[in-house]
């Protein structure tokens, strides 16, 4: 956060007004949070119970995974960064035009001392918030299954929620330059969910074909994948995970960037 | 503003107030039913309000009397806003002064808005000067703005949110605290008459409240200048009058209003000073009365006529029958407009012309008349 501060407004460390903007959204969820937790609790028990166990059932039978890992081991870390992406996506995505365009939000929160800066960054830390929420049930789900190998499991949880601000900080930008939900539509049909199904959640990339590889390999899901993968399976090469990290970090940073110039360009006009 | 030792936004005000017209007056003894318990409670403070304009005293006191507020709260020159190629603000100088009540009156479209959003600090100046509170709205946007109450046209309450919170979290942005938000918002909440309305959700309130909400919310953190765009647009006759009284009120504590309309009746109500905008440009400024003496007569007779009257007499040949009944005369689609000094003689001497129009009115005449006058729809100069 203090980075992305920085970044935006040379100088300044991480501003309390961002806080203040978070304090909207909690003062929001007040009304809804037995609902997010309910869903949030019973999705990753569906997820798990069918893919890890009813599907892993085959998978295992047929040879299963190299090195004998269980398919419910498998997918387990890659299903709690996934859901923790798509909740992301969706939060910068229609929320989003809802502050902007439809409830004004934004508008009415420029005319205090906030700058676009502060909301952008108060919304991200909201982001942040939620989706550490879901993945800390999401693991208490996988322990509970006995689906995790290492107790490195627990690093899982900053991991998906450092990619899931790798989405919602682009897709947020992306958001600021949209004038209705068309966009966000097709951002979801032909992005995020080509992307929750192929960035090796379920299945090695090595098995797509050759010429998709290197996509997989560009898009911050793949690198919380594998790194999620790895703490859980307690196999980190430290190589390998700092690439992971690093890729991952580098598309947020980028998207705050790119966030702070969308807004600005959207709001102050 | 400063040192009102009573709470700002207290209720109590004299209902003598001389400014305050007939209308409004008729609405008072409603109100004091609403509130019994605030008079029991403070018997002290009506004694004082009731004498005369004590809350003005304080106002000069404090605001105008003070030397470093002398200098004007808004300050434009040159004044310039551009979208592409599309000019919606060309040039205008004008000085808004501590304590008084400024308008733009104009159209749709005059750039009314776009000169309230540069104010506001949210819409960066294309070119000349602005300065608010002394300050510069590109560096210190910011400090600016924790100082200022906006009203934007457009509500933008959050529906997600009660009306209590709705004021509470503005109080958080403008870094109160939780307990200071609290108290303030419900001191607001009783100004505006929303008490009841404190945890129902905003959206169905009635547009008068929304916007009694709006201006609540515009004033958590006592704003020494309050920016309301448009506050009365869309609102039936007795939200108005009941906003323009809140508005009254506020001013009489010392705050400054700086509002823009197209309604001529609102802009004489409010308005110490105004501007006339036109396509981007200020076309006339003075106090309403100024304008009035400046552009138009005194008095003005309105004649009616019928459609078939109208068809048989063409506009030209009606023209020429009026030409000297009054000092100018203004042709409108439905009616014309005589400017004289005295209305009654006008009509008699159309009488005796022989003009036989449906229906004969002598009125004062209105900004509305300036208006007209200015913006060069004039059928006789």
């Amino acid at each position: 956060m203090v980075l992305g501060v920085r970044l935006g407004r040379p100088g300044a460390v991480a501003s309390r007004r961002s806080l203040r903007f978070l304090e909207h959204n909690l003062l929001v969820f007040r009304r809804g949070w037995f609902n997010y937790l309910l869903a949030g609790i019973s999705q990753p028990f569906l997820y798990l119970i069918a893919m890890g166990i009813g599907l892993g059932l085959y998978v295992n039978r047929n040879g299963g995974l190299p090195g004998g890992v269980p398919y419910l081991d498998y997918i387990a870390p890659a299903l709690l960064v996934t859901q923790a992406m798509m909740a992301a996506a969706f939060e910068s995505a229609w929320p989003i035009m809802a502050k902007i365009r439809w409830d004004k939000t934004y508008e009415a929160a420029l005319n205090t001392p906030l700058e676009t800066m502060d909301l952008l960054l108060g919304d991200l830390m909201w982001i942040a918030f939620r989706t550490t929420l879901l993945s800390v049930l999401f693991l208490a789900v996988i322990v509970a299954l006995g689906a995790a190998a290492s107790p490195l499991v627990v690093l899982a949880v900053p991991v998906a929620v450092l990619t899931a601000l790798a989405f919602a900080a682009p897709i947020m930008a992306f958001t600021a330059t949209q004038d209705g939900d068309g966009g966000l539509n097709a951002v979801f049909r032909f992005g995020i969910t080509p992307l929750f199904l192929f960035s090796g959640t379920f299945f090695p990339i090595e098995k797509l074909p050759p010429f998709l590889q290197p996509v997989a390999w560009v898009t911050p899901l793949y690198h919380g994948v594998a790194a999620a993968r790895a703490l859980a399976l307690g196999q980190v090469e430290p190589v390998g995970m700092t690439v992971h990290l690093a890729a991952i970090a580098f598309v947020f940073l980028v998207g705050i960037v790119a966030g702070r110039i969308a807004l600005t360009r959207r709001l102050v006009v | 503003m400063i040192g009102a030792p009573e709470g700002l936004w207290a209720t109590a005000r004299s209902s003598h107030d001389p400014w305050r017209p007939a209308e409004r007056r008729r609405e008072r003894p409603e109100r004091r039913r609403e509130r019994p318990e605030r008079r029991r409670e403070r018997p002290e403070r009506r004694r004082v309000a009731s004498g005369v304009q004590t809350g003005r005293r304080r106002y000069h006191r404090n605001v105008a009397d003070t030397p470093e507020l002398q200098a004007p709260l808004i300050h434009a020159r040159g004044l310039t806003k551009c979208f592409g190629t599309f000019t919606a603000v060309d040039g205008i100088d004008f000085d808004v002064a501590p304590g008084e009540a400024f308008g733009f009156l104009g159209p749709n479209g005059a750039g009314k808005t776009s000169t309230m959003r540069m104010i506001g600090t949210v819409s960066p100046v294309t070119s000349g000067e602005l300065t608010v509170f002394g300050l510069d709205p590109a560096r210190d946007g910011a400090r600016i703005r924790a100082r200022l109450g906006v009203v934007p046209q457009a509500d933008t309450l959050d529906n997600e949110l009660s009306v209590l919170e709705n004021l509470l979290i503005y109080g958080r942005y403008f870094g109160l605290s939780w307990s200071e938000s609290r108290r303030r918002a419900k001191e607001l909440l009783e100004f505006v008459q929303l008490t009841e309305r404190s945890n129902d959700k905003v959206e169905p309130l009635s547009g008068g409240m929304k916007r009694r909400l709006v201006i609540a919310r515009s004033l958590i953190n006592e704003p020494s200048l309050l920016l309301l765009d448009e506050p009365t647009t869309g609102l039936d006759p007795q939200a108005r009058h009941l906003l323009w009284d809140r508005l009254y009120r506020l001013k009489q504590r010392g705050v400054t209003l700086c509002l823009t309309t197209h309604y001529m009746d609102e802009a004489e109500q409010l308005c110490d000073r105004l501007v006339v905008m036109d396509q981007a440009k200020i076309v006339a400024e003075g106090s309403p009365r100024q304008l009035i003496d400046k552009y138009v007569t005194k008095e003005v007779l309105e004649l009616r006529f019928n459609r078939a009257d109208n068809e048989t007499d063409d506009s030209a040949h009606l023209g020429n029958r009026l030409e000297g009944l009054a000092e100018r005369v203004e042709q409108l689609p439905d009616r014309v407009l005589a400017y004289t000094a005295d209305g009654e003689a006008a009509s008699a001497k159309a009488h005796e012309r022989g003009l036989r129009p449906a229906s004969v009115l002598v009125r004062r005449s209105s900004l509305e008349d300036v208006f007209l006058r200015l913006t060069g729809r004039s059928l006789v100069e």
